[in-house]
């Protein structure tokens, strides 16, 4: 099934105007609202006709298009702006491919956790909120995977700083 | 009688534990010697790879994938350009598919020699281990002799790859794997059938096929759960689709199905089937350029992408954003073993505190790619 099938069967059972496709290279995005994602989730899932079985990849973005500050060290941040969570399904029975994106707000990026609908979410989301600072709610044991629980800062955000001590060791080199 | 008092008691394995295949910290909780549950701590290795990419041209990543996976590097240069070539729709002439594939299939023997041989040594059969690694030794010689690199090669690069092969490449690949089929019956003689081996292997850590869809297990883990799947057949990319090849799944000959023997079995099985595809691929391998195709500047269009390829370990995924520039915006490495590693605790709740180490081995993990 094309991505524009897909839609089709989506606009079934969800209000199409919340939903934007956004044409791409690989293949078209949707781009979905935040409040509505687990239970689009859980029907893509569970419909027949759909059945996407596997969360192929999830991945945090920074997309860093909010107001750009020059601060006086040098280093920018950003004020305002998007953080977004990037989804890749696949139906191992149908053969077909779906991506989905949600745009969080950068100054309080919460989204549903869909741990609960494809088990595999649980690591990816945590390293998302571990690299991103992105809340999942919901998800049963959402802390720092990669980094020391104590780190301070998002690092894969476009304007992290690294902070200047750790447990009293200096951290930039 | 009274009642004797039980408690469960913390148990720590790691940071530093020979058979956690480099640094994994498992903190398990035991009730006897039986597990109750198990929490991998993960991170020790991470290098931030994801933010270096950021700040590098698509080309200087390349060597920078190679050190995630370090058993398999040439299937992660081979993920990276081609999802970057898919970006920027680069044909590479058909040398050079052929090449990626005798090379990728070379480097999934090598990757499997050292995933059975490690896990022998986990259960306590220490001397296949060392025919493992004479046999990889004879792949890494031909690596070597390609592109001069024996771990880390950096070989393949955005369309086409660094060296041509080497004139008398492929009368040593071929000898190899005459030589290697004898190898794979010494294996089995010593390791696969050995009743030790089967008693520590078979019915442990029983991995049911919904579930591991549902964690997302891909490559070995899953088709050792009997489960038919295999991107190289099931979503094809490159030229996979011109070899005569079998998926190889497991069948609970020993046990059940999806037990530690057939996850294990199935990647002696999966080495076979990689011999028949290179011998195909050094028959039909074509003349020509390796380098034509290759940009003299690597610079995709804006857009994004998620590629996959069936790396030896299961899925290798990289989704790249690119913003038009000459560096990624984002790259996200969707590694198999970080995926993996998941299922550990529900594989081995309920099992004895021994069964963690063989499913741990079962698994296959690097920490390098789970850290990136």
């Amino acid at each position: 099934m094309t991505v524009q099938e897909i839609f089709e069967i989506i606009k079934e059972k969800f209000n199409q105007e919340q939903f934007e496709l956004k044409p791409n290279i690989g293949g078209e995005i949707l781009i979905v609202p935040a409040k509505i994602l687990r239970e689009l989730c859980f029907f893509l899932r569970d419909d027949e006709r759909l059945s996407f079985d596997t969360l192929m990849n999830l991945s945090g973005v920074d997309l860093a298009d909010g107001e750009k500050k020059k601060l006086e060290d040098g280093t920018i941040e950003i004020v305002g702006g998007h953080l977004a969570t990037v989804y890749h399904l696949y139906s191992m029975k149908h053969n077909h491919k779906l991506t989905l994106k949600v745009l969080l707000p950068r100054e309080n990026p919460v989204v549903p956790s869909i741990e609960r609908v494809w088990r595999a979410a649980d690591w990816h989301e945590r390293e998302a909120y571990d690299m991103f600072g992105i809340i999942f709610e919901g998800h049963h044991n959402l802390k720092r995977i990669l980094l020391p629980d104590d780190w301070e800062g998002y690092p894969l955000r476009k304007d992290y700083k690294v902070q200047e001590f750790y447990q009293g060791m200096k951290v930039p080199y | 009688m009274a009642e004797l008092k039980t408690d469960q008691i913390v148990l720590n394995m790691g940071p530093q534990h020979p058979s956690t295949h480099g640094v994994l910290r498992l903190e398990v909780v035991l009730d006897g010697e039986v597990v109750v549950d198990v929490t991998p701590h993960i991170g020790y290795l991470h290098r931030c790879f994801e933010k270096h990419a950021e700040a590098m041209t698509y080309p200087q990543v390349i060597p920078y994938t190679d050190r995630m996976d370090y058993l398999s590097s040439m299937y992660n240069n081979f993920g990276y350009v081609e999802a970057v070539e898919r970006l920027m729709n680069i044909e590479v002439p058909e040398r050079v598919k052929y090449i990626r594939v005798i090379m990728g299939e070379l480097q999934r023997i090598a990757n499997h020699l050292v995933a059975v041989g490690t896990f022998g040594i986990d259960i306590g059969a220490f001397t296949p281990f060392l025919y493992c690694f004479r046999d990889r030794e004879r792949i890494l010689d031909l690596f070597e002799m390609t592109c001069g690199a024996r771990l880390l090669y950096n070989y393949m690069w955005v369309g086409g790859v660094s060296h041509d092969l080497p004139p008398n490449f492929i009368p040593k690949a071929k000898e190899f794997l005459k030589d290697f089929k004898k190898s794979i019956k010494e294996l089995n003689d010593l390791l696969s059938y050995n009743k030790i081996f089967i008693e520590r292997t078979a019915n442990i850590g029983i991995l049911p096929a919904d579930t591991a869809i549902n964690y997302g297990c891909s490559g070995p883990v899953l088709r050792g759960s009997g489960v038919e799947w295999d991107l190289r057949k099931n979503d094809p990319y490159s030229i996979y689709d011109r070899f005569e090849w079998e998926v190889v799944t497991g069948k609970g000959e020993m046990g059940t199905v999806g037990d530690c023997w057939d996850r294990y079995m199935v990647r002696v099985r999966e080495m076979e089937q990689s011999c028949r595809i290179v011998e195909q691929a050094l028959e039909q391998i074509p003349d020509g350029d390796v380098t034509s195709a290759i940009p003299k500047r690597v610079k995709p269009p804006a857009g994004e992408i998620y590629f996959r390829v069936e790396s030896p370990k299961g899925e290798l995924g990289y989704h790249i954003i690119s913003d038009g520039s000459l560096n990624p915006f984002r790259v996200k490495v969707r590694a198999p073993s970080f995926v993996n590693l998941q299922i550990l605790p529900v594989i081995s709740r309920g099992y004895l505190v021994a069964d963690i180490i063989a499913n741990l081995g079962s698994l296959d993990i690097v920490l390098g790619e789970i850290d990136r």
